[in-house]
């Protein structure tokens, strides 16, 4: 799903807000200008603009080395940017600003990095103290409730499952109440259930409008839980919502399903007005058309005039990974040129 | 943001909790001073009362003592860094407002504490078993000069010293291993002087050991400041310099 689009509709490529719809403030989160990142003489992040709206989770897709993590750590002030600026909870990146940011912001990174040794409470005492934080004990209960932790507060973190230290490390990340979360690829390596009690915690924060910035694999988590995406190879690809990003990568399309193939397809497919180009699939046709709502009455005229058995006629629908997958190909066949 | 004591507490009571259950230090912790209470008991009994080299031996079984905050905090600090780099835990906690120098301090007394009250504990277990089974004259030429001197005002002095140099390889270092070996070898150079001493190669004069004391007393403040100077989060977090 696209999210709640209401608020993030305003936004343009960038996240900021398009021209005519200014009165609808929508307060930034995350601004990131001209962001690069060089190590040694490998360019890890190059020339990335994107803001995030205060409240929206917004999804940060790429293959591995995509730059995602590097991006994460710059706005974390854990990595200083080669060139390019930032703000970040209403606050400028740079390193005099280090602790101010970290102290709004939170960052659950891939790994958990939880004390094994030590208990889920002794854990979030320690991470607690390091935010100092005034109501310790009332700060803990409450993370432990919001990831539904709070029997198993004295255990010992290496007694705990993968998915239970995910949910400890994410019970971390809430202890400052941070304006901006990141999460880094929240979900890898945990099974079907641990991966669904992760989905709907991120559901239950953005219910409460906490900013999210998530980086993931997985598109159908990004679909499902994100109101915009932003598609990363180094740079930026591409970024809105779901739904606009398939507008803007495939054009419109029909599926039909024929019992038998057309004897001659050009004649009846290639004399439609309403059909721009086709192609013939293993089972039918894919036509392109600029408009699916007319053009499929026409063609199912055309395919009963033609004597075709018609088992289906639909609109293609592209998923999230279509258009991921697609941009993706794009960058291998250009690196291959 | 100003230096933060509760920062510091937070790093110091998570170390301290983490070694309750660690046994790897418990084991350093007990194995150290067990076998340096030995060596200088073997070499306090083994002394002749009348004989020449009674002063060699006593000053080799006090030396003996010193060896423990050396080597203990050494093997301790070595992996405080580099350890929970390894671990993984490292990030999360360079993600806090925490600065270099409250990270470090914790890390640093951390083992210091522990490290203090096991080497005087050990300390006075000697000066206890020589009172009470030692010569008479043995147990005399303890407190002859400034044996006792030198290891109240150098046991955590020298426990300084190692800590820093265990941090500074451990900031470092890829390796929890080669760390903790250089930073036992590091720890060494203070030890050769307070051995020349002990062994009255040098005639120590009160004056020069307070002397002494007091500039590895800066060298250690100094230490602290370099060490926090080479804390780079991002070569922590990516293994590269800035």
């Amino acid at each position: 799903m696209s999210g709640d689009p209401a608020v993030y509709e305003g936004l343009d490529e960038t996240g900021t807000a398009r021209a005519g719809q200014a009165s609808r403030a929508v307060p930034v989160a995350i601004e990131v200008s001209h962001l690069t990142k060089v190590f040694g003489g490998r360019t890890a992040v190059s020339d990335v603009s994107f803001s995030v709206a205060s409240g929206e989770v917004f999804g940060f897709l790429g293959p591995n080395g995509a730059g995602k993590t590097t991006t994460v750590r710059t706005l974390g002030t854990l990595i200083a940017p080669s060139s390019g600026v930032a703000i970040v909870a209403g606050i400028p990146l740079n390193a005099k600003n280090g602790p101010a940011i970290r102290s709004r912001i939170s960052i659950m990174p891939e790994s958990p990095g939880l004390y094994l040794r030590l208990t889920v409470l002794e854990n979030l005492e320690c991470f607690a103290g390091l935010y100092e934080l005034d109501d310790v004990r009332g700060r803990i209960g409450w993370a432990l409730r919001a990831v539904n932790l709070e029997d198993r507060a004295r255990d010992l973190c290496g007694s705990l499952s993968k998915g239970l230290l995910q949910r400890v490390a994410l019970a971390r990340a809430l202890l400052n109440d941070p304006a901006v979360l990141f999460l880094d690829e929240p979900t890898s390596g945990l099974d079907p259930v641990a991966t669904r009690d992760v989905h709907e915690l991120i559901g239950s924060l953005r219910e409460r409008g906490v900013t999210i910035f998530l980086t993931t694999h997985r598109l159908e988590e990004a679909e499902r839980l994100c109101h915009r995406v932003a598609i990363m190879s180094t740079t930026l690809r591409l970024i809105g919502r779901p739904d606009e990003l398939r507008e803007r990568l495939f054009r419109r399309s029909l599926d039909v399903r024929v019992r038998m193939p057309l004897d001659d397809p050009q004649a009846v497919l290639g004399a439609m007005p309403e059909v721009e180009g086709w192609e013939q699939t293993p089972s039918g046709y894919t036509l392109t058309v600029s408009d699916p709502d007319l053009a499929a009455p026409a063609l199912a005229r055309a395919l009963v005039a033609a004597d075709a058995d018609i088992l289906s006629l639909a609109e293609s629908h592209h998923s999230l990974e279509d258009v991921y997958l697609e941009l993706i190909d794009e960058d291998v066949e250009a690196r291959s040129r | 943001m100003s230096f933060s004591w509760t920062r510091v507490g937070a790093i110091l009571l998570k170390e301290l909790r983490d070694y309750r259950r660690n046994r790897f230090v418990i084991g350093t912790m007990a194995m150290v001073p067990v076998l340096f209470i030995i060596l200088p008991m073997i070499q306090l009994f083994a002394a002749n009362a009348t004989g020449k080299d009674l002063g060699v031996h006593v000053g080799l079984s006090l030396l003996y003592l010193l060896v423990i905050p050396v080597m203990m905090p050494s093997v301790v600090s070595a992996y405080s860094v580099v350890g929970e780099r390894d671990q993984g835990t490292l990030e999360p906690v360079l993600i806090t407002p925490i600065r270099p120098e409250e990270f470090l301090i914790g890390k640093a007394l951390a083992a210091f504490v522990p490290t203090l009250v096991i080497a005087y504990a050990v300390f006075g277990i000697f000066l206890g078993a020589a009172a009470l089974f030692a010569n008479p004259v043995i147990d005399s030429a303890i407190y002859a000069g400034t044996h006792v001197l030198v290891q109240l005002v150098f046991t955590p002095l020298l426990a300084g010293w190692a800590i820093w140099v265990g941090i500074a390889v451990s900031t470092r270092s890829k390796d929890v291993r080669a760390a903790q070996q250089l930073s036992v070898l590091g720890g060494v150079p203070p030890l050769v002087i307070l051995a020349l001493m002990s062994l009255n190669v040098i005639t120590v004069s009160t004056a020069l050991a307070l002397g002494l004391a007091a500039a590895l007393l800066a060298v250690d403040l100094l230490a602290w400041r370099v060490v926090a100077a080479m804390f780079d989060r991002e070569r922590l977090v990516t293994g590269r310099p800035r």
